[in-house]
């Protein structure tokens, strides 16, 4: 298609047009928010009288928040480091060796694509009361593994499909035991695949509520359960202000990943 | 039980030199894939120094021997000797063999010395004798300088010296080349592969080399193992697979031949007499021993062999139309249809003696074998 030049037609009009409603039907509630949280008075109303930065001060120091935030992180790094290591582990014996089992274990790795996350929630809850481990840190953190393997399973699996094979067997015949290939060759060459399941686990873990929320207890809530929380109580904008932190920052840390490894690699987009 | 020389697969000559201990030896090797057999009961010895090539059509087998000689299949039956040691159950890290593979398999992740260096360190050589012997390594395939060069930022060729060099820097017991000149356009190939043979025969290398391309074969190679269908057909130097193919299969794949039908006249345990109209013609006898004065046989023609006879010329000739024409450059290939003597056009090729204006389709000629290196196989239902 390529070869054809573009021409000016008045469809093309009508494609400008309809993108940018559509972009804009995407982007409102972002815009509703984003404008809400500069609202200088208590209440969610749109469009404000008023503006103040109060609101960003507020949930800034908002102790729930603060602590959610870090606890969030905690759950996320546990979660996301344990998922990429069972996940790899999973992917390279899923890869190299056929044995009967192996599409049952397949589709159990990544049922919990089609379990709800309330499902996983209720059933760790039910679970632990059973083994006397209460709501806490280890069964959030556990949630998320759960929750999260599959997305790093298939991320690993797919690097490892797109390997070629010969680059072990050539290592193999220069005299390198299984271990070494494993990481001299392999390992080095699913960095890319490791780094996109590590960051694709790390955004769903941090932003996970539903499994969390049943899980979870005061002392090991994460901020998406803080601040589910805190629009129970308060119905003021600074919900709003942290969205707008929320998004400022994500996009800040994806800038920074594809200044520094290419999003495009990471994300494997990318074919090389 | 059989031994080598019952079976016909190794050639009286390599007799004298299998005195020594063979580089490579397969006893009986065979590989199963679930019901289908992808290898059946290889017997193969390959000298010391030699170049041997595994030469077949695409799934012949060839590929699934040489992976077994490398130690990346394991053998369903049959033993394997490299250096007169038994690595059938040996692994691949342990074999010392080289290996280049068809798109060479380069470490992406790795400089050029790096990759060069891999099988050193494996090895756990110290530092300052790896340098020197990657610098060497580089030195043999041209590439002095290339050291810090990413896989990605070289040509095919210069990528193809690469893996060569690293297969070789490890000085090992074999070289296994996977149909190393397959990815290299038509000129490079061919300076590629004069480079590579005369590098082998500096360094003595015992050489596996595994290609579809005959003339490939025919022109590197020291001895051939022709495979079809998971067999060995024939092992021998290229002269003699050529000239004195072992069954009907080496005789259609190794070059062109066309076939005549034919009508033994007699046998022999050395010649045989097979008419074609009326012709006569001697052929080996061995293809054909046991069969019946007056069978049907076919006479396999190579087109260069067959030759154009003036008509008032004396002896018999037959009697053929010009189908079609090419001009080859070098030589014409004409395709000539013998009415009753072959079931398919014959080539002949006529060397740029007869202007290639002089036929034309439609014009009858008269033709007859040359009484050398003619070939008969009982006749193949179907």
């Amino acid at each position: 298609m390529s070869s054809f030049p573009m021409r000016k037609h008045p469809l093309k009009l009508v494609g400008i047009l309809l993108v940018t409603v559509i972009l804009g039907f995407v982007m409102l509630p972002a815009v509703v928010v984003t404008i809400t949280a500069f609202n200088d008075k208590a209440i969610l109303a749109f469009p404000p009288q008023s503006y103040s930065l109060r609101w960003f001060a507020r949930s800034l120091a908002y102790d729930d928040f603060r602590k959610g935030f870090w606890n969030g992180l905690i759950v996320t790094a546990w979660a996301s480091t344990l998922a990429l290591a069972i996940g790899t582990g999973f992917a390279l014996a899923l890869h190299r060796y056929s044995f009967s089992l192996k599409s049952t274990l397949e589709g159990l790795l990544l049922s919990p694509l089609v379990i709800p996350h309330f499902t996983i929630g209720l059933g760790l809850l039910i679970l632990s009361a059973q083994l006397t481990v209460g709501r806490g840190f280890p069964l959030v953190i556990l949630a998320h593994v759960i929750l999260v393997l599959p997305f790093v399973l298939r991320s690993v699996f797919i690097s490892l499909q797109n390997l070629d094979g010969r680059l072990e067997m050539a290592a193999s015949s220069l005299g390198a035991s299984p271990g070494r290939v494993l990481f001299t060759v392999t390992l080095p060459l699913l960095v890319p695949g490791l780094v996109s399941g590590w960051l694709f686990a790390a955004i769903l873990s941090f932003n996970e509520f539903t499994a969390t929320l049943f899980v979870s207890n005061q002392a090991a809530q994460t901020l998406p359960v803080a601040m589910y929380n805190y629009v129970r109580e308060y119905a003021d904008p600074t919900l709003a202000a942290l969205s707008v932190i929320y998004i400022v920052v994500t996009a800040l840390l994806l800038t920074l990943a594809n200044l520094f490894f290419g999003l495009g690699k990471i994300l494997n987009v990318d074919a090389h | 039980m059989l031994t080598l020389t019952d079976t016909g697969l190794v050639e009286p000559a390599s007799q004298s030199l299998s005195t020594a201990r063979p580089a490579v030896q397969l006893d009986g090797v065979t590989k199963r894939f679930g019901n289908a057999t992808a290898l059946h009961e290889a017997w193969l010895k390959i000298v010391p120094g030699e170049f041997m090539t595994l030469l077949g059509p695409s799934g012949c087998g060839k590929t699934t021997l040489l992976n077994l000689i490398a130690g990346f299949l394991d053998a369903d039956g049959g033993e394997i000797f490299i250096d007169g040691t038994l690595v059938t159950e040996t692994p691949a890290h342990q074999r010392e063999i080289g290996i280049v593979f068809q798109n060479y398999a380069l470490f992406p992740h790795m400089t050029v010395a790096n990759n060069i260096a891999y099988g050193l360190k494996t090895r756990g050589i110290e530092a300052g004798e790896i340098r020197r012997r990657v610098e060497e390594a580089l030195a043999l395939v041209k590439l002095t300088g290339f050291d810090d060069r990413k896989p990605r930022q070289l040509s095919g060729g210069q990528q193809q010296r690469v893996a060569l060099a690293r297969a070789l820097v490890i000085r090992p017991k074999v070289l296994l080349l996977d149909e190393p000149f397959s990815a290299l356009d038509k000129n490079l190939r061919a300076s590629m592969q004069l480079e590579l043979k005369e590098i082998q025969q500096r360094l003595g290398v015992t050489t596996i080399f595994v290609t579809h391309d005959q003339a490939e074969a025919l022109s590197m190679s020291e001895r051939i193992a022709v495979m079809s269908a998971g067999r060995i057909h024939q092992i021998a130097g290229p002269q003699d697979v050529y000239r004195r193919p072992q069954d009907r299969f080496v005789a259609s794949f190794i070059g062109d031949a066309s076939v005549l039908s034919g009508r033994l006249v007699a046998v022999t345990e050395t010649a045989a007499q097979v008419a074609v109209g009326p012709l006569t013609v001697e052929v080996p006898g061995a293809p054909l021993a046991g069969l019946a004065a007056g069978a049907d046989v076919d006479l396999f023609v190579r087109p260069e062999h067959l030759v154009l006879v003036d008509q008032d010329a004396t002896g018999p000739a037959l009697n053929g139309i010009v189908k079609n024409q090419v001009f080859q450059g070098g030589h014409v290939d004409l395709y000539l249809e013998l009415a009753d003597h072959a079931a398919e056009p014959v080539l002949l090729r006529s060397s740029g003696a007869h202007s290639s204006s002089k036929f034309r389709s439609g014009d009858i000629v008269h033709v007859r074998p040359a009484s050398m290196d003619l070939i008969a196989f009982p006749k193949q239902d179907g």
